[in-house]
Order: C-alpha cells, then structure tokens, then sequence
C-alpha cells in the first residue's frame, strides 16, 4: 500500500469538513476523487502531504506513520507533489527558478544538476521554449504544465492533483489532461480531485465518489461511473450528465 | 479554492497609460490648451501672494531677518557641512531601519505556537517605539545613557540619538513589510511548503521579494520623511544642518541661516519626493499592463 488514510477527522472551526475518511492507494495506482464542490476532495488530497494537520486519524505512506509528532513534514512534501487549481507559481521567479527552488533550497541538490533535470523535463512537456520566461507571459495551459513539471522535478512517488483544470479555459484543458494520461501510462502513482469525469473515466484505476465528508463509494470507474449503486452518486452524476461533463 | 489575482491572464489595453514623467503629469494631462490654463492661473496665484505679502507692514523687517542674502551666503559654509551630517546620518539610518524593519516584520509573519514568543517580541516592540514621541526617546537615550559612562559603549549623542530614530522608523517601517507581507495570497506560502521549504525558506524565497515590491513606494515615502526627521537630533546638540543654522542664527540675530537650511533640505528631499511617486506611477502601469 503506497498511501493509506483511515479515520480522517478535520475541521476548519465548527465546520467539520472530513468525516472519518478510509483510503488506500496502491503503488502505480490513479485514484480520481469526485463529487461536489465542498464535499471534502482538496482538503483530503493537502492532508496526504501534511499541509492540513488532521485532528483524528492515520496517514500512512509506504506503510509508515506520517501524520504523527516527530515527523519532518518538508521531507515528507518532497517525496509527495500536489500541483494546484490556481497553479500558485512563483510570479516573481522564471519558469525556471520555478522549477529549481524546491530541489535547490530543499533537497540540496546542486544547481547545475537542478537546472539540466528541470530544463530536461520542461522540454518533455513542450515548454522547452519557456525556461527563461516569467509565469504571467504564459497562457494558462502552459502554467498549469509548468507547475506540473515544478512538481515532478523532485521525482517524487505520489503526485497530487487538485481541480487542476478548472481554473482554465476550455479550449486549455487537453494539453493538461494529456500531460497527466502520459504519467498515468509511466506508472506514477496518483490521487486527483477533478471533475472531468470523461477523463477520469479513462484514466483511474479506481473512482472515489465523495459527499460532505464522507466517502460514499467507490470501485473501478466503470462501476462508479456507470451503474453506481447509491442514491447520492446516481444524483450527482445525473446533474454531471445534464452539465455535459460526462456522456453515456 | 478561489484563484488568485495573479492568474488572470495579461490583460492587454487599448488605452495605455501614459508614460510617467519626474513632474508628474501636470502639464502633459489637458493637451496644450491644459498647460496654457495652469501656466495663467499659477503665474496670477503667485503674483497675487506676493502682492499680498509685500503690502503687508511689517514685510521689511520680516525681509530683513529672514531674508537677509549676505547672512544666508555667509552662513552658508558652516550649515553644508552640518548638512553633510544630516546626509551621513539618513543613508546609514536608512540602510540600517530597511534591516532591521524586515527581521522584525519577519518575526511577526511566522506561523504557528512554536513562534509565539517571537510573535510577541516584535509586538511588543513595535507598540513601544511606535508610542513613544521620538523626541522623547532623544532625550532619553541621547542624554541619558551617556551620562551612565558605561566603558565600551559609545558616548557620543549623535550616536544614540540616531539609534532611537532607527528604533523608532524600524517600528513603523515593520508594519510597513507587513503590510506588504499580507497582501501576497497565502497561496503562494502554501505552493513553497509543498515543495518542501521550510517555513523561514517559503517567506524568504517565495513571499518576501513580492512583498518587498508591493512597499517601495512606501519605503521610499518612508525615506523622504527621515530626511528631515534627522534633525531632530539638534536638540542633543549635534552638530547637524539645524544646528548650525541655529548657532549662525545666535550669532547675528538673524533668522536667515535657517533659510539656508531650508534651501538644503529642500534640494535633497523634493528630488526623492518626485522619485517616489515616478517610480510608483510606473509600477503601477507596469502592472496594469500585466509586466512583471
């Protein structure tokens, strides 16, 4: 098991926002969390690497406790990438000192080797025109690839993906998804909040249908997606399916 | 998650603005017909001031005590090297209020209980020195602390005269940093811990160089006012610009060496003033344009 949650708690206040949450994701596994906006999906994917503190619960990555006192939470965040909806690069910094800081000022690494990794990777991904451009000269699609890049530039083992397409126009959001396919196909493993049910559709290896804190089912995407089994799922993907997001 | 005002998309604008110029745009806002009306109606603003004063009765003896050409040009010497000190006095303040501000507003950005004495350290010190009038702090510190006669501190008022205006701006150009501080998105904070910085590397790296360029205006406005804030510390009888005017003026009875020192004054600060707003005019339609 590469990452195991059980008995998530978290509140924000009086708003209990997790309610007891179970998840297990297997090494080279794409876990596709769905369901509606505030039902818990980006605060679950932050409590895998620690930026949210749990109040109740276990997480555990490679079978040891991390959520605990005592652990180093930046080592943790460098072997686990979360990339964001609104991309958060740095406005002040090139596309790629972007890149270079984490493994820089984090893991140590020297900066010929950081720079040679990053510009290796940024060609992979077409953004090899744009090493020394600023992240506001790039469009939209171009900004959520490089913050993908800056995610993976520290080769991390999980890689973490929150609404990464909702904050782009729509004509933007293939050049992000089939980034994404092409690390699914290579093996990483990853969890994502997204609702792109087409593309989770194809992507995941197994669809978490999320709803006010609690998990409400899951199962392989064609089961979740196709002939969900509870009432609360067959609801919201029948709005999704009158919102033109996912087809028969 | 809401998107933050960095991620819209550069807007591009038909009616660019106009190109700030060091005066401001005075005369360039109205076209030539604009600059014709400004020309007549500060020529008749100062004609009728100067009217007005001259008719007044007392206006020679006024002129005479003020505006006396040979006390000025005599006194002249001895005020530029006073103000000699002044310049010595507000670039190392300077340099030393824009160090000390940020390890103090520093301070106060960290999160979480384990800074908590640090927190309140700097709050604590910034309440102090933002409430007590600076006066006040010269003839504490500037007389008080030399006369203990402490070996291995310096004596000299200039000294800690200058040290309590460095405290006392430090306070407030804190606050300054912080503002700026605040008003980069908490996301970015969140963007650097999830690369693996350290909570001191995330301010360091990633929020203070946007912070720092959210408050160079208010720095440099900042920077204008200790210009003449220095003087002040002519009440401990350092021998400044004011200072010197003061003992000229002694002299003659005279009031005309302060004209000379307000002449001083003026050439330093009124350049920096303009600066200050050009280069805030210009970052401000850098960014509208969506440059970085």
């Amino acid at each position: 098991m590469k990452v195991e949650l059980t008995g998530i708690h978290k509140s924000f206040g009086t708003n209990h926002v997790l309610k007891g949450i179970d998840l297990a994701v297997d090494e080279h596994q794409v876990v596709c969390l769905i369901g509606p906006s505030g039902c818990g999906k980006s605060t679950l994917l932050r409590t895998i690497n620690l930026l949210e503190k749990i109040d109740e619960g276990e997480v555990r990555l490679d079978g040891l406790l991390i959520s605990g006192a005592g652990v180093d939470a930046n080592s943790v965040r460098q072997r686990i990438g979360i990339v964001f909806q609104s991309y958060n690069l740095f406005p002040h910094m090139s596309v790629l000192k972007n890149l270079t800081l984490g493994p820089i000022k984090a893991s140590g690494i020297p900066r010929p080797e950081a720079e040679a990794k990053a510009i290796d990777l940024l060609e992979r991904f077409g953004l090899g025109d744009k090493v020394q451009e600023y992240p506001d000269r790039l469009s939209g699609g171009q900004q959520q690839r490089a913050a993908i890049v800056r995610a993976l530039v520290g080769d991390p083992e999980v890689l973490l993906l929150d609404e990464i397409t909702s904050a782009l126009d729509p004509e933007l959001v293939g050049e992000v998804l089939s980034v994404i396919r092409e690390l699914a196909t290579r093996g990483l493993t990853m969890v994502l909040a997204t609702h792109e049910m087409g593309f989770a559709r194809d992507v995941a290896n197994r669809v978490v249908f999320m709803d006010a804190g609690r998990v409400v089912e899951a199962g392989p995407p064609d089961q979740v997606l196709r002939k969900p089994t509870q009432a609360r799922t067959q609801q919201f993907l029948k709005r999704v399916i009158q919102g033109g997001r996912l087809s028969q | 998650m809401t998107a933050d005002r960095r991620d819209t998309q550069p807007v591009s604008s038909d009616a660019r603005p106009v190109p700030p110029s060091i005066l401001g745009n005075y005369f360039s806002q109205e076209g030539a017909k604009g600059a014709l009306v400004a020309f007549f109606s500060t020529l008749g603003f100062f004609l009728l001031a100067i009217v007005i004063i001259g008719r007044s009765e007392n206006w020679p003896a006024v002129q005479r005590s003020f505006f006396n050409w040979d006390i000025i040009v005599d006194s002249f010497p001895k005020v530029w090297e006073g103000f000699r000190t002044n310049v010595w006095m507000f670039l190392i303040g300077q340099v030393a209020i824009m160090a000390l501000a940020l390890v103090i507003a520093m301070m106060r950005s960290l999160k979480g209980p384990a800074f908590f004495p640090l927190r309140l350290l700097a709050i604590v010190y910034i309440d102090f020195f933002r409430g007590i009038p600076i006066i006040l702090g010269l003839y504490l510190f500037g007389f008080g602390v030399p006369a203990l006669r402490l070996t291995g501190v310096p004596g000299s008022a200039a000294f800690w005269g200058l040290l309590v205006v460095v405290l006392s701006y430090s306070a407030y150009t804190a606050e300054v940093y912080r503002s700026g501080i605040d008003a980069v998105p908490d996301s970015q904070r969140l963007s650097a811990a999830s690369l693996g910085l350290t909570q001191f590397q995330a301010l360091r790296y990633a929020v203070l160089p946007q912070a720092i360029r959210n408050v160079i205006p208010a720095l440099l406005n900042g920077f204008v006012s200790l210009q003449k804030d220095v003087a002040l510390l002519a009440v401990l009888g350092v021998r400044e610009a004011v200072r010197e005017a003061q003992i000229a003026s002694g002299r003659d009875f005279n009031y005309s060496p302060y004209i000379a020192a307000t002449l001083l004054f003026l050439a330093i600060s009124v350049p920096s003033a303009r600066f200050a707003d050009w280069y805030t005019a210009r970052d401000r339609a850098r960014r509208s344009q969506g440059v970085g």
